[in-house]
């Protein structure tokens, strides 16, 4: 019966959606405000329906409902609760679920805190969001129906593929989702904008949030992505430039450059017609890694869909939205007025300069994720495009673009003084050639460019605290006046300057761990011992253990440094019995020096077995960069002058949300 | 500055990045890009022996031997040609005598594939899809049920 009501649910969300995409537009073009409201409660209709069908559903795994046939392959009762819950969208029918509910979300909130923006906008936003939903839901019903039933119903379930298993990879998906589809708000606004032929600095105001908001999840769900490849692949690394990470990769490049051209329009009223293009690329993008993932192109841990169909579906929408989004801007785009001149050399041209670089390399990484599909289906050649490719060209694209990050927030609006601007960053400056220099002096090998990379990540932060240095006038004034005027300077502020100081801790990581990282791979009878960047590993041998749904083999070793114990590390061959398939499990002792990390292999002949070593320097940098960025985010988004929405009303949508309450 | 002049310089270094871009990507498009083969393939191509390449197909039965150390060698089939190989590494979790396997690295000229990276894929039934398309080519698949695992472990390498 839950399920049933799920599905029903479901399918009334789709009408609701039809109705919500309909009435609303037609009232836009007739300047009917009846028809236009409609909107408002639709969408919330909307989040109402999906949320009632997305309980189902989990209400379906909690209990282990075998007799629903999506339960049945992606769960098994033996599996944690934790694993239960994050079962539902472990699976490409509970994740497109999951997709639009949260797309449902978005709207919903327009909807409900959305009573500031001017009628029309507000409609024809709704419009748009409500046209995305009824899309996916169309597919979801017709071709990705979770709730199809059983008869007779098994005793057990086929279990969660067991790599998935796992506390990172629970939460990566509802993070990576918020980033995807909050991306649409942006995608509407613009639509909504280029449909009304209007478009404003208050239009800035109001897309910057939903995209900051969406951009710090997209952020962390990137991170925890990476996070659980590094330790759950027993591979050491930290990013492969696999298809599936550059499919959400590029979607983070363009929603960067978006943040940073609305703010150029928010305050300058220039780029306009740039920014809606961008918001238009960051949706498409988003839809893209959508399609690439869930289509069975590419060939990884999220292909669940092996259904052509689903592909053609999915392509279909991908088609509609982005083909019909750009027809609608090369139609209207020439009306939105230009303004806001600025020379080359100010804040605006800093952003410029950022938008251009950030996307030249995300159109990089997207040649070099779709030129080997393009190639397969044009000659039938198969090829593989890896890591050498994408170092050779998005390097050289991203190290310009950090290089001048501390310029721009030292630059005026309009017209900026360079040489101004490098006198404030004199410090950053040296301190960055003093750690290069320091660097190059201590480290005997890796490659002769690291230390630069080590000096340009201290450049990066050494830049947000000149920025805050400038900004309270640090050096300029008395100190109780620099401290009253830290108290003061807006949590935006505060939250640019943090995100780039974690852009910078984020280089040093990669830097670091990719230009010294010890490898070694060898054959360790028990008893025997071996050496890796200063740590003395001894191998006790190998036991059996049983864990809730599997069994192990666990290797086990006594980790010593300078002849003092520092831990023991007990990386592990898991094998599910559900699933029937197994996973490596490293070992991994960390500490602020760097991570030290075991993977067990098979025994090898005369009762050796083969053991993976590594030390990752500061490999955790790259993870704290990345929440650094997120809390930045966080911080710049409880910004008051963020909150508030429209220019002329007094009240912020927040403070509708404590009246709501 | 005049208003033209200011476009100018827009216009300048947009072109003058994406003329950087566009090198960049050509460059490496031709040097860094791996092709992808069989067995059979490397028998018609004649290969030579600098250039690396992913050999995909099934590990032959009863073909993995362990030799020094961790080094360990095996023979991909296609059922038309074979191709002995040797890695020296730890081996996925999921390879298996039988199944499809994607090994990357060069044929050195002792004819024997030298393999620096070893993927296998999920599941008993389950083949890498590059493998499964070249084995349906050469009319040796046996039918879809082969590749119906519903998941693959992309990056378990």
């Amino acid at each position: 019966m839950i399920a049933e009501t799920g599905h029903y649910a479901l399918i009334l969300a789709l009408g609701v959606a039809i109705v919500q995409t309909v009435l609303p537009l037609w009232g836009t073009r007739r300047h009917d405000p009846q028809l236009m409201v409609i909107a408002v409660p639709a969408a919330q209709m909307q989040l109402l329906l999906i949320a009632i069908s997305f309980s189902a559903l989990m209400t379906a795994y909690v209990t282990s409902d075998f007799s629903v046939e999506n339960v049945w392959r992606n769960s098994a009762v033996a599996k944690p609760l934790i694993y239960k819950i994050a079962g539902v969208w472990g699976n490409h029918e509970g994740s497109m679920v999951l997709w639009v509910l949260i797309l449902a979300l978005f709207g919903a909130a327009v909807a409900t805190f959305g009573s500031n923006l001017p009628k029309e906008l507000q409609a024809n936003v709704l419009a748009v969001q409500g046209s995305i939903a009824a899309a996916f839901l169309l597919f979801i019903v017709t071709t990705s129906n979770p709730f199809v039933r059983l008869d007779p119903a098994p005793f057990d379930g086929q279990g969660l593929n067991p790599v998935l298993q796992d506390p990172a990879l629970a939460f990566h998906p509802p993070f990576l989702y918020t980033g995807y589809v909050g991306f649409s708000m942006a995608f509407s606004f613009a639509i909504a904008a280029l449909i009304d032929g209007r478009i404003d600095a208050a239009w800035a105001r109001w897309v910057r949030p939903w995209t900051l908001a969406a951009w710090m999840c997209l952020t962390l769900g990137i991170a925890m992505g990476s996070w659980w490849a590094y330790y759950e692949l027993g591979w050491g690394g930290f990013w492969f430039w696999d298809p599936v990470e550059n499919a959400s990769f590029m979607p983070w490049l363009a929603g960067t450059a978006l943040l940073h051209s609305a703010l150029v329009m928010e305050k300058r009223d220039a780029l306009k017609v740039w920014t809606v293009l961008l918001a238009i690329i960051t949706f498409s993008l988003s839809l893209m890694g959508t399609f690439l993932v869930r289509s069975g192109v590419l060939t990884s841990v999220h292909a669940f869909a092996v259904d052509p169909a689903r592909g053609i579906f999915i392509l279909a929408i991908m088609g509609v939205f982005i083909g019909g989004a750009l027809t609608l801007f090369a139609l209207r785009a020439p009306r939105l007025a230009q303004g806001g001149l600025f020379a080359p050399i100010s804040r605006e041209g800093s952003l410029v300069l950022n938008n251009l670089l950030l996307t030249t390399a995300w159109a990089a990484v997207f040649v070099g994720t779709l030129y080997p599909l393009a190639l397969e289906s044009i000659t039938g050649e198969k090829i593989s495009v890896g890591p050498p490719f994408f170092n050779f060209t998005f390097g050289p694209l991203i190290v310009p673009l950090l290089i001048a990050v501390p310029f721009g927030p030292m630059l005026a609006w309009k017209r900026g003084d360079i040489v101004a601007a490098a006198q404030r960053l004199m410090a950053a400056g040296i301190l960055a050639l003093i750690a290069t220099v320091a660097v190059l002096a201590s480290q005997q090998r890796g490659p002769w460019l690291a230390p630069f990379g080590i000096g340009l990540g201290i450049w990066l932060i050494g830049g947000a605290l000149s920025e805050v240095a400038f900004r309270v006038k640090l050096f300029d004034g008395s100190w109780p006046e620099a401290a009253r005027r830290l108290a003061y300077l807006p949590r935006a502020a505060y939250g640019s300057m943090l995100a780039h100081a974690g852009l910078g801790i984020v280089v040093i990581g990669i830097v670091a761990t990719t230009a010294w990282r010890s490898e070694s791979i060898l054959a360790l009878k028990p008893k025997e011992t071996a050496d890796i960047a200063g740590y003395q590993l001894t191998f006790e041998g190998v036991v059996p253990r049983e864990g809730p749904n599997y069994r192990e083999r666990v290797g086990l070793f006594k980790v010593t440094r300078d002849g003092q114990q520092v831990t023991e590390l007990e990386p592990s061959k898991r094998e599910f019995t559900v699933e029937r398939s197994a996973t490596t499990d490293a070992g991994i002792h960390a500490s602020w020096r760097g991570d030290l990390y075991a993977v067990l292999g098979d025994q090898l002949k005369d009762g050796a077995y083969s053991v993976r070593l590594y030390f990752n320097p500061l490999v955790r940098l790259i993870w704290l960069g990345a929440v650094v960025i997120f809390i930045a985010g966080g911080l710049s988004l409880s910004d008051r002058r963020l909150r508030v929405g429209a220019p002329k009303r007094a009240r912020a949508p927040n403070q509708n949300l404590t009246a709501a309450k | 500055m005049t208003r033209k002049q200011r476009r100018a310089v827009l216009i300048g270094t947009c072109l003058g990045v994406l003329a950087l871009a566009v090198a960049l990507v050509l460059v490496a498009l031709h040097d860094s890009i791996v092709f992808f083969y069989t067995p059979s393939d490397v028998a018609e191509k004649h290969l030579n022996s600098s250039q690396r390449f992913r050999l995909g197909g099934l590990v032959e039965d009863g073909s993995l031997k362990r030799g020094e150390g961790t080094t360990v060698s095996f023979v991909v089939t296609d059922k038309r040609a074979t191709l002995p190989v040797t890695y020296t590494g730890v081996l996925p979790d999921l390879f298996r005598e039988g199944q499809g396997v994607v090994a990357e690295g060069s044929l050195e000229t002792d004819g024997v594939f030298h393999a620096d990276s070893v993927l296998a894929k999920h599941d008993e039934n389950y083949m890498p899809p590059e493998v499964a398309k070249k084995l349906k080519e050469l009319g040796v698949w046996r039918g879809e049920a082969q590749a119906g695992a519903p998941q693959g472990t992309g990056k378990v390498n």
